[in-house]
């Protein structure tokens, strides 16, 4: 089944990809382990709520910093929160973007928390198309009989 | 079902605010054997565990009503960040009352926080886990587990000798909000 074996051979290296470029990091492998025939989706289901959770997180953030007078407690509260669930699955690069913000809202730094907010908005939507893809090239395996 | 011998199934109960991460620890659990139980807030896990507070004393344990449980649960690990009660005062809890006090207790924390740390091994927490938790963490809790278990009739405090080797930092400009307590 030469397809199948290219399709595989595709799937090693872009998931390489993501850790040589930083996108995920070992936690991800963690995650991979926790995986079985009896938790066969283990994987995207938490991937799933990351990019939820994210998603409302980076709404919250929006929100705050627009307000006149910034919340700076209100703002390291949902960092905190993007900060562990990034963290927990592995997103490499909007955790770290995480630990500068959070720096940020501690200096009560406000330009320093829009370019976080910024970058953190960036990085996220940047592994979430990744880790979609590398999804999609996992269900092609599956269907061609992987 | 299969036939497990008793002696070997533990029961752990999981405390965390964080979905993501209460999925994680529980799949770690189980992958390890344990019967788990995850709930998102310490005011549910002293539910669970049948420690019923009068609603306007909440911090007068002499007050705390002992409900006798069947649930046997074997070890807590929870969040230290969570909102309302922290880790930190579940842990107290736990160690204030008569019926609960011999189970151990693990904290879990993004923060590596020496004072932290240290306040929770100093009140009787079995261990610190840096998150994101590692099966290697997990597999370090069973002999808690097989210790508790021979224990069970004595009523000594345990020593806890894996202390992490931390000096002290307190740095009073750190405002980490609501866990900084």
């Amino acid at each position: 089944m030469d397809g199948l074996v290219q399709l595989q051979k595709q799937l090693v290296d872009y998931t390489a990809s993501l850790f040589h470029e930083g996108f995920l990091d070992d936690q991800f492998n963690q995650l991979q382990q926790l995986q079985d025939e009896s938790n066969p989706d283990f994987v995207v289901e938490v991937v799933t709520l990351f990019f939820e959770d994210a998603e409302r997180l980076l709404n919250e953030l929006t929100k705050t910093l627009g307000q006149p007078s910034t919340d700076f407690k209100k703002l390291d509260a949902h960092v905190h929160q993007l900060k562990g669930s990034s963290s927990s699955i592995g997103a490499h690069r909007v955790h770290r973007i995480c630990i500068s913000f959070r720096n940020s809202c501690e200096e009560q730094n406000v330009e320093g928390c829009l370019k976080n907010l910024q970058q953190v908005t960036h990085e996220y939507s940047l592994v979430k198309s990744k880790l979609e893809t590398l999804f999609r090239m996992e269900q092609q395996i599956l269907a061609a009989g992987g | 079902m299969a036939v497990v011998a008793l002696e070997t199934q533990f029961h752990v109960l999981a405390v965390d605010d964080s979905l993501i991460d209460r999925m994680l620890i529980e799949r770690l659990l189980k992958t390890s054997s344990f019967n788990v139980t995850t709930v998102d807030s310490a005011t549910k896990a002293l539910k669970f565990l049948g420690l019923v507070e009068d609603e306007l004393k909440t911090f007068e344990t002499s007050v705390a009503s002992e409900i006798h449980q069947d649930v046997d649960v074997n070890l807590i690990i929870t969040d230290y960040c969570m909102p309302g009660m922290t880790g930190y005062d579940l842990l107290r809890k736990i160690k204030e009352s008569k019926s609960l006090k011999n189970i151990p207790v693990v904290i879990m924390s993004s923060e590596n926080v020496p004072s932290r740390i240290n306040r929770c091994l100093e009140e009787g927490a079995e261990e610190f886990f840096l998150k994101p938790v590692q099966q290697a963490d997990v597999n370090k809790l069973k002999p808690h587990l097989m210790k508790s278990r021979t224990k069970e009739e004595q009523d000594q405090p345990l020593i806890n000798n894996k202390r992490k080797d931390m000096e002290e930092i307190y740095s009073p400009n750190k405002t980490r909000l609501r866990c900084s307590s």
